[in-house]
Parts: C-alpha cells; sequence; structure tokens
C-alpha cells in the first residue's frame, strides 16, 4: 500500500472522481482478461483478431495464479472474455475458482457452448450469483447479425439465451455492437431482451483488431449517431453502455455511464499469454505495459509500468482543449483514434462536431497490427459480408464445377 | 437519528484503500461506490469498533461541524446496503447486479 499512500500525497484528495480517475487506482476497476485467442466463430470485426489458440496460452495454473493475485489486489470482478473463452476446457473451473476466491466474473460468449446443462449450473448455487453472463449479438434479426458474425451464429446466440433463462437464470446481457447496419433495431434489441428477462448492453464499434478492416463500411453514419444518443437519452436507464458513448456527450447531456477514456487508469486488458494491454480494444505494442509472467505480475505491472505512468500523467488535448464539450468528451476514445491514424491529442474520429470526418480525411498512416490469430484459411463459419461488395466484382467468371452454394451471386 | 445508533459495514462488503479514500464493493447486489475522501473511509471502517456512529466519526477526526453531513452520507451508503444497523437480521440482498457504471 505504500504505492497509494505516495500517490496520494501528490494528489489534490478533494477533485472530481473523474479527476482521481485520471490519476489512476491502486487497482483496475474494470479489468478485461480474455481467456484465449481461439474461437469457433470469424466476426469480421472482432476486436482481437481471434481465431487460433496461441501456444504460450497461459495454463490452467498460470490462470490460477492470476486470480490468487486478482483477489489479493481486490478486483472484485473481471469480464472474462476472447476469442471464445467457454472453449476453453478448463474454462468452467476457472470460473468456479474466481468464484470462490471472492472474483465475481461477467463473460462474454457467442453461446456456443451454453447447453441447457451448463445453463443450469450457471444458474446454480455453486456460482453463487457471482457470474453474469453476456451473449454477442449484432442483430436483432438473422439477416443482420450474421452478416459480420456469421453463418448460424444468430440462432446459437438465442439458443443459448433461450437456456439461460429455462434454467432460471435472470438478467443475462445481450451484448451489442452498435452499427451502420443495427442502429435502426433498438427496439428490436430492447423487445428481445425482455423476451428472454435479459438487459441490453449497446457498445460501441471500435477500429481495433479485424474491426480495423471493415470500420468504414461498419460504423454508424453521423446521422446515426444522432439516433442512438436519442435513443440512449430516452431509454438509457435500462441499458448498459460503459464507456462507450461519452463521445457523444457533445449533442448535449452527458450520457450515464463511465465519462472517461479510463486505459491504463481503471480500465486495463490481460490477454491469453499474460501480456497486459492499457484497454482491450488497444492491442498493439505502442500500449503494451509488460507481461505477467515476465514483469513480476499484474500488480507489478499496474502499479509500475512506463505506459500506464504515461497514461495516469496530465494529457494534452490539443485541439478538443478548445472545444465547448471538452469536460464530457474529452477528445473520444484512444483507440478509436491510434487505429484509424489520427492523433491522440484530436478529436475521436466519429466526434459529433464533425472535427473527425475531417481528419479523416487528411493524411494519415494506419498502424499495422501487431499481432493477428485471425484462422489463415476461411472457414464455413466465416461471415460473407455480401452486402458490402459495392461496385463490380473483381473476381473470376464462375467455372461451371464450382461447388459453392453461393459461386456466381451478386448482390 | 444515525448518529446515536450502532452501525457496522455489511458483511457482503469489502472496502478497498485507494488514493483518493476507498471503493466499496458489495457482493451481493454487485454495487461499487466511491468513498470520496479519506474520512469517509476510516469511518466506515471503524463504525463496527464504536459503540455509535458519532464516536466513530470523532475516532476519524471528522469535525462537528461535519457530523450532519457525513450522517447524509452514511444514510445514503445504508440506502445500498453497503452499511447496516447492528444486529440487523436482514437477509442478504440480491438486488439487480448492474456493471457499476464501469466500461466494460
Ligand atoms: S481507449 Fe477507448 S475503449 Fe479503451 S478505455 Fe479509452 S475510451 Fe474506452
Ligand atoms: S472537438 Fe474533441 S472534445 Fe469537441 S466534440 Fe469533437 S472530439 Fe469531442
Amino acid at each position: 500500500m505504500t504505492m497509494t499512500a505516495e500517490r496520494a500525497a501528490g494528489r489534490n484528495r478533494t477533485g472530481s472522481l473523474v479527476e482521481q480517475f485520471e490519476l489512476g487506482l491502486a487497482a483496475p476497476i474494470c479489468l478485461t482478461w480474455e481467456l484465449t485467442y481461439a474461437c469457433n466463430l470469424e466476426c469480421a470485426h472482432c476486436l482481437s483478431s481471434s481465431g487460433r489458440r496461441d501456444p504460450r496460452e497461459l495454463t490452467t495454473e498460470q490462470c490460477e495464479s492470476v486470480i490468487d493475485e486478482l483477489q489479493r489486489m481486490q478486483v472484485f470482478y473481471v469480464n472474462i472474455g476472447g476469442g471464445e473463452p467457454t472453449i476453453r476446457a478448463d474454462f468452467w473451473h476457472l470460473l468456479e475458482y474466481a468464484v470462490a476466491h471472492q472474483v465475481g466474473v461477467k463473460f462474454s460468449t457467442n453461446g456456443v457452448r451454453l447447453s441447457p446443462e451448463r445453463a443450469r449450473f450457471l444458474a446454480s448455487p455453486a456460482c453463487g450469483g457471482y457470474v453474469d453472463v453476456q451473449v454477442s449479438l449484432d442483430g436483432a434479426t438473422a439477416e443482420v447479425n450474421d452478416h459480420v458474425r456469421g453463418p448460424g451464429s444468430f440462432d446459437t446466440a438465442l439458443t443459448a439465451l433461450g437456456n439461460l433463462a429455462e434454467a432460471g437464470f435472470t438478467d443475462a446481457k445481450i451484448s451489442v455492437v452498435c452499427t451502420r447496419q443495427n442502429i435502426g433495431q433498438l427496439d428490436e434489441f430492447a423487445a428481445l431482451a425482455d423476451r428472454f428477462g435479459a438487459t441490453l448492453r449497446l457498445t460501441r464499434l471500435r477500429p481495433s483488431g479485424r474491426g480495423a478492416d471493415v470500420w468504414d463500411e461498419l460504423h454508424p453514419l453521423p446521422e446515426q449517431q444522432r439516433v442512438l444518443y436519442d435513443w440512449l437519452m430516452a431509454h438509457g436507464e435500462k441499458v448498459l453502455t460503459g464507456d462507450s458513448f461519452f463521445h457523444l456527450a457533445a449533442f448535449g447531456e452527458p450520457l450515464p455511464g463511465l465519462n472517461l477514456c479510463g486505459a491504463g487508469r481503471v480500465v486495463c486488458l490481460i490477454d491469453p499469454v499474460g501480456d497486459v494491454y492499457a484497454c482491450p480494444f488497444a492491442i498493439h505494442d505502442s500500449f503494451l505495459a509488460g507481461n505477467l509472467l515476465t514483469d513480476g505480475g499484474f500488480a507489478q505491472v499496474w502499479r509500475t509500468s512506463e505506459l500506464f505512468t504515461e497514461l495516469r500523467s496530465p494529457q494534452t488535448g490539443g485541439a478538443c482543449t478548445r472545444c465547448g464539450f471538452f469536460d464530457s468528451c474529452r477528445g473520444g476514445c484512444m483507440a478509436a483514434k491510434f487505429f484509424t491514424g489520427l492523433p491522440l491529442d484530436g478529436p475521436d474520429p466519429e466526434c459529433v462536431r464533425g472535427f473527425g470526418e475531417t481528419a479523416l480525411t487528411g493524411t494519415r498512416v494506419i498502424p499495422t497490427a501487431s499481432q493477428d490469430h485471425s484462422k489463415p484459411k476461411a472457414t464455413r463459419n466465416q461471415p460473407v459480408m455480401l452486402q458490402l461488395l459495392d461496385g463490380p466484382p473483381t473476381a473470376p467468371p464462375v467455372s461451371a464445377c464450382a461447388e459453392s452454394p453461393l459461386a456466381g451471386f451478386r448482390p | 437519528m444515525i448518529l446515536d445508533e450502532a452501525w457496522s459495514l455489511s458483511p457482503s462488503v469489502a472496502l478497498r484503500p485507494e488514493p483518493f479514500g476507498a471503493l466499496a464493493y458489495h457482493f451481493g447486489n454487485r454495487r461499487l461506490t466511491f468513498l470520496k475522501r479519506p474520512e469517509m473511509a476510516a469511518v466506515v471502517r471503524c463504525l463496527a469498533e464504536h459503540p455509535d456512529v458519532r464516536t466513530a466519526l470523532v475516532a476519524a477526526g471528522v469535525p462537528e461541524s461535519q457530523h450532519a453531513a457525513y450522517a447524509d452520507a452514511l444514510a445514503g451508503l445504508a440506502r445500498t446496503d453497503m452499511i447496516r444497523p447492528r444486529g440487523s437480521t436482514r437477509p442478504e440482498g440480491m438486488p439487480r447486479p448492474d456493471d457499476a457504471g464501469a466500461a466494460r
């Protein structure tokens, strides 16, 4: 605790909570832990470019010691994701282990392993109400969802939600990444959540991982941002959004939720090989703080890494400081700026005042990815983003013996 | 008046020291609350050791002029079951979990 005491001495203790958050906390309050890069699906916008398991993936024992350390640091809950975390053979064991060590779990899944039996387990006293399940769904209809998440993924998610409801698991989360294609379905998403006794969670599409490749086609249009903002103003108290939409505050009043970029301050990611990044949407060498196996454990990295120290020092807002909305928008999302090649101290690419769009038309260099666990060859689960192919087809004419059911199909 | 009553931290709550005070987490309702002053954290931590709230405030060095304000803040904490009256047999609450405003 000396660290805490030292920092307390150096900071103004009466600052607002946001100011306190900007200076960093003794431990994260929003820690994401991606257990594996392996995934059964190949979503077009996957934030972690997942697909294949990394051979260096933390072992069961290593995961248990991470949980032990989180318990010592009083990280009260962790968001577990991937890849698809449930396809790790030890997933259910680690879940129980975490809960038994006072680390509550919220895990994100595409639903593939949520059988009736697993659903009953999650609803049982073994999980003690410390487990939250978040099923990803990026369209309120199979058409819109499968477009980005791949064929059959809508049915998988709905089956999982049905199994949870059937087993008496209450208040699952339906987690939606808002896109150009699904902004028009917000009411339908809310109805789906009602149908399964679930809570809707809306998040922002960031150009992270494979998301960088499709961001231009998928990110909501400026007028859709307004629709989203108005919808959240009207329905926000029933919907979870985390820190997704504080950049929309410039439309008027700030939305409920965390209104700052918490990267490295209150937010953090542990990846499947133990690398610690500032934020789950910032898997890139530029935001790598260290590795918990080689740099003395997670607490050590969180408290002493150079990167995090820098992120917790006062930042310059650049051009944004002259904006009247800077207090609530704070220049938006660091990851969104970084992966679109915009300066970190300037406006967000989706700045609602339009400064981002202007910046996007200027010269910029999109950073190259530092890691990619995508499957080398497409499988049958790969989404086929047909509607997105505009312009003349670039493929050669289809031969008479082509086997693909989509051979020759032109949207 | 809460000042004359015996209170304690709720058994489902853990306190994590933070530079600004403490973070209180309720394992039952999964609420995260920020105790934004070190004095407030000290009061909450020592409630159970004192016969009443007033004595706890004095022990934590809170000047009398601020007792009423602290009493209000404590009443707020009581509403989410962060603290409870001593000897209370209230069952473990399981209200709707929320994501405590955190990022994911
Ligand atoms: S970089 Fe973006 S996603 Fe990450 S914490 Fe900051 S605002 Fe949130
Ligand atoms: S100029 Fe910067 S602070 Fe103002 S709305 Fe745009 S991104 Fe937000």
